[in-house]
């Protein structure tokens, strides 16, 4: 590799389809991207359903709680994690990453969810009680449908988030890598840069995409008046 | 027809300090349409969502058709609700928002489709099934959310001002089409609303409700011409509030004076107390006669002086100063109107059956 660059070559695109610890690390990524960006929406759906539908007695404490993570440095979330998982005499691992995950995309999934359910009318769940439906199927009937979309942008967020992080991974792996880490660790041969680089350039590619995706998705079925003015094109 | 179709037994209802609903007892008969009146926060809103189940009471008892329904969720209630802003699910269209309350029923898909038919041609919009909510107007919304819980055959369809967000003239339209409608489908109507014309014009029954409390429940011509106190006499129309004194009983009347206007015995209805200072009349405005020249006939007959008026099209309002009077008298005439009085000068009649006389409060 040299600067200017020249010529233009797909070489290091197919190199990268011939590691498979690439591969391996691909999947640790997917695997944890998946799972704390899908507990993450969940828990956030809970605490955005409290806070829009109610007003109760330590309201703005548990908010600043939940925020928490999103608001200290990345790296004293990593130390602290760290050092309960290795005091608690548990082995590190995809699942304390999963823990950080979820801790650090909570914020971000409640966030969006807030905005989202603000504008949800109150009256549409009582029409259906009021039209013969229980609570349990009110919500698959009438609220998860009509707050679907945001459910998704909130999961392609996390998603997003917790794919590209680094800090805590770093801190809390144990031999499973995540993309990012495998990333770090090739950097230390040079002969191996070209390849990292070809895997940055499609994780650009396809992180913008996914964003754009959730953008669309946070959009559809609001009101006109509602929806982002940057979507208007 | 059962007088006691719905009841609601000391039924109070507190939000913190407030007494939203402030132990009501009242009936609502079978097939009746019934409103409730009053201005925004006298509970009027808060009673429907008790009679819906929405909320629930702190004190007393809810029966429907002899049904105790008090502690019942609003999803087992016999009743439904057309909501202030409709609430029609926005991810779902026309057809399916109106079967949406079926799927406990089991019926076939002919059967369901034979329903929905049937409930879209009583509120007039076939052939829109296939639409969704932002594909609709604010009447159309409206007779799509009627048709929703008329599928329903409910004993008891609750209505929360639903004229509120429409148009003046599709109002007006509607408050015919929706007297229509509950005639045809013979259903009881439960209509919340503030505004008083609406409720006349439509009801068979009203119950006028100020800060928590029933103040009376009469048919609508009672509610006109006979109302129990200054609240309802104010909220309903306008009216001319003198301050009054009372005299000695004689029979079903009582003697009353006046000030500047004079003595005389009227019906004393809400059977008042002799030698009262706490009195008031409330006389409406057309009840008063207007006239250019002296008038002959009349139970009181003044003279005044016009200080001021209003042209509404219909009619006229008359501020009328009469010597004495602390403040000028309203009188609204049909036949005369701003350029009547070239010199100011009138001539006024009242009949002793159109003075109300009411406890001042």
């Amino acid at each position: 590799m040299a600067f200017p660059l020249q010529g233009f070559s797909t070489e290091h695109y197919e190199d990268m389809w011939n590691s498979p610890k690439l591969f391996d690390a691909l999947w640790n990524s997917v695997y944890v991207g998946v799972v704390s960006s899908l507990i993450a929406t969940m828990l956030a759906f809970f605490a955005a359903k409290a806070f829009t539908k109610y007003k109760f007695w330590g309201q703005p404490l548990s908010y600043g709680a939940i925020l928490t993570p999103f608001l200290i440095p990345e790296i004293i979330l990593a130390i602290a994690l760290l050092v309960i998982w290795v005091q608690m005499g548990l082995p590190l691992g995809l699942t304390p990453i999963i823990i950080g995950h979820i801790l650090f995309c909570t914020p971000f999934c409640m966030i969006i969810l807030i905005a989202r359910m603000e504008g949800f009318d109150r009256n549409l769940e009582e029409a259906s009680q009021d039209l013969g439906e229980g609570a349990l199927m009110t919500f698959f009937r009438v609220t998860f449908p009509i707050l679907l979309p945001g459910l998704i942008a909130s999961f392609l967020l996390g998603f997003i988030i917790s794919f590209d992080e680094f800090l805590l991974a770093m801190f809390l792996q144990g031999s499973d890598q995540t993309l990012p880490i495998y990333m770090w660790g090739q950097l230390r041969f040079a002969r191996r840069l070209p390849h990292v680089l070809a895997l940055g350039a499609v994780i650009i590619v396809a992180t913008s995409l996914v964003v754009m995706l959730a953008y669309w998705l946070r959009n559809l079925g609001q009101p006109q008046d509602k929806k982002d003015v940057a979507f208007k094109i | 027809m059962s007088e006691n179709f719905i009841e609601i037994k000391n039924i109070s209802k507190h939000f913190g300090d407030v007494k939203a609903v402030d132990n009501v007892s009242f009936s609502i008969r079978q097939g009746e349409f019934f409103s409730l009146l009053g201005p925004s926060g006298c509970g009027k809103t808060t009673l429907l969502r008790l009679l819906a189940g929405f909320e629930a009471p702190n004190q007393g008892e809810i029966f429907i058709d002899g049904t105790d329904v008090t502690s019942m969720s609003p999803n087992l209630r016999p009743t439904n609700m057309v909501f202030q802003n409709y609430a029609i699910f926005p991810h779902i269209n026309v057809k399916r928002n109106i079967e949406f309350g079926m799927r406990k029923e089991k019926l076939s898909k002919q059967e369901l489709d034979n329903r929905a038919q049937e409930v879209l041609s009583l509120v007039k919009l076939e052939g829109y099934e296939e639409r969704f909510s932002n594909q609709l107007s604010g009447g159309q919304r409206q007779r799509i959310a009627l048709a929703r819980a008329l599928i329903k055959r409910p004993k008891v369809l609750l209505l929360d001002e639903p004229l509120g967000a429409l148009d003046k003239k599709l109002r007006d339209e509607m408050q015919i089409e929706l007297r229509n409608l509950q005639k045809a489908v013979g259903i009881t109507f439960v209509f919340v609303t503030h505004d008083q014309g609406e409720s006349i014009s439509m009801s068979d029954r009203v119950a006028v409700m100020n800060e928590g409390k029933i103040q009376q429940i009469s048919d609508p011509h009672d509610l006109y011409y006979n109302p129990h106190n200054i609240f309802v006499s104010d909220f309903i129309g306008t009216t001319n509030f003198l301050s009054a004194k009372t005299g000695v009983k004689n029979g079903d009347n009582i003697m009353v004076q006046i000030e500047s206007i004079g003595e005389f015995s009227i019906e004393n209805k809400l059977n008042l107390p002799e030698n009262s200072n706490d009195v008031v009349c409330s006389i409406r405005p057309e009840a008063i006669e207007l006239s250019t020249n002296p008038i002959e006939k009349g139970d009181i007959i003044l003279e005044g002086e016009i200080e001021n008026s209003s042209y509404y099209g219909e009619l006229t309002s008359f501020y009328i100063k009469v010597e004495g009077a602390d403040k000028p008298l309203i009188a609204s005439s049909q036949r005369f109107d701003n350029n009547s009085f070239q010199d100011k000068k009138c001539y006024l009649a009242i009949n002793f059956e159109d003075i109300n006389l009411l406890k001042k409060e």
